[in-house]
């Protein structure tokens, strides 16, 4: 659907892309952000985000988790390739309690900085495969930093209803953190 | 129902341009996406300029993947973003810049690059400035854009 948009510069139909739901973190802050009730709408979902937490503990940068329907069990893996500026690395890891998205900044860095994070989740509501996550994402912090991608995989054929974030270092995510979910349909 | 996905502006340039820019930015989205679909006459970093801002303020972290092997970089405290590389052949690119409209955070752009000749490339940006964008500017580091090159600015509504 985007790239017939570009190529044909022609405005996007009504509906195609929706903003379903989102969530700017207030001065209290928020252990966890969560979207509830997706309707079986769209074809795809997007979340767009931008985010910081509260960690404290001397570390620049903070990891964002990802679960489904409430599912904290070890149902989840996932595989990243990241660079810091100095090298570029890559790993992966099974049969885990969520996905988890590298990485956002922390109470530790200036003030004023978040990091960005972009979740596709394809195919959310078919039941008939486990749900991928993709995740491009990354806080520069100018002098130290990270850009990465994250490829993610529910071991669940449920349709997804509800999706939660959390902060994996930190206890909240901070004031003025915003999360967009949007839902994506095809023709 | 708006349109949550919307196409601000597009140019497709008719001659070899040295800069691109997007001026007079409406703050009514809550994140802005560039893409761009062209070449350079010159296989150089793409530099990008947020609201004319020619002070040492843009910092930028990269991953590459060149075909043989997997490297990053970084620039930091310069007078613009050191963005991939758009090379003479065919490329795509997209640039998010982030809750663009708000002005209370720095600025950070999402910027991935596919070059049909050389390079895969991702990057991650920040502006220190917690002012709205209002404009974009994109330069090759040297030579110009090409003929042909089409770039289009949309806007993502969050409800």
């Amino acid at each position: 659907m985007l790239l017939g948009i570009l190529a044909s510069s022609t405005l996007a139909i009504e509906g195609d892309y929706e903003s379903i739901a989102t969530v700017t973190v207030g001065a209290g802050g928020a252990g966890t952000i969560d979207f509830t009730s997706i309707a079986t709408t769209w074809n795809n979902l997007q979340i767009r985000a931008m985010a910081r937490t509260d960690r404290n503990d001397g570390a620049v940068q903070d990891i964002v988790t990802l679960t489904f329907n409430g599912d904290t069990a070890s149902n989840y893996s996932d595989h990243y390739l990241f660079g810091d500026g100095a090298a570029a690395y890559s790993d992966g890891t099974a049969n885990r309690a969520s996905i988890r998205n590298y990485y956002v900044t922390t109470a530790q860095s200036t003030s004023n900085r978040f990091g960005a994070l972009i979740i596709d989740i394809v195919d959310y509501k078919n039941t008939n495969k486990n749900k991928t996550t993709r995740t491009f994402s990354g806080a520069d912090q100018n002098g130290s930093g990270n850009v990465s991608f994250t490829s993610g995989s529910w071991r669940n054929t449920n349709a997804i209803t509800s999706i939660q974030l959390k902060p994996l270092g930190g206890s909240n995510f901070v004031q003025y953190s915003h999360f967009a979910l949007y839902g994506i349909k095809s023709a | 129902m708006s349109l949550t996905y919307n196409p601000i502006s597009s140019t497709t340039l008719t001659s070899a341009q040295s800069s691109v820019t997007f001026s007079s930015i409406s703050g009514a989205y809550t994140d802005l996406v560039l893409v761009v679909n062209g070449s350079q006459t010159v296989a150089t970093n793409t530099n990008m300029r947020l609201n004319g801002d020619t002070g040492n303020n843009y910092s930028d972290t990269t991953i590459t993947g060149s075909g043989s092997a997997a490297s990053s970089s970084r620039n930091s405290s310069q007078p613009y973003f050191w963005f991939g590389v758009m090379g003479t052949g065919q490329c795509v690119a997209s640039f998010h810049i982030m809750n663009y409209s708000n002005s209370t955070t720095h600025k950070t752009v999402l910027h991935r690059m596919a070059n049909s000749v050389n390079y895969s490339q991702a990057s991650t940006g920040l502006w220190r400035s917690t002012n709205a964008v209002t404009s974009i500017t994109l330069l090759p580091n040297s030579g110009n854009f090409s003929s042909g090159s089409i770039f289009t600015l949309f806007g993502i509504k969050a409800e």
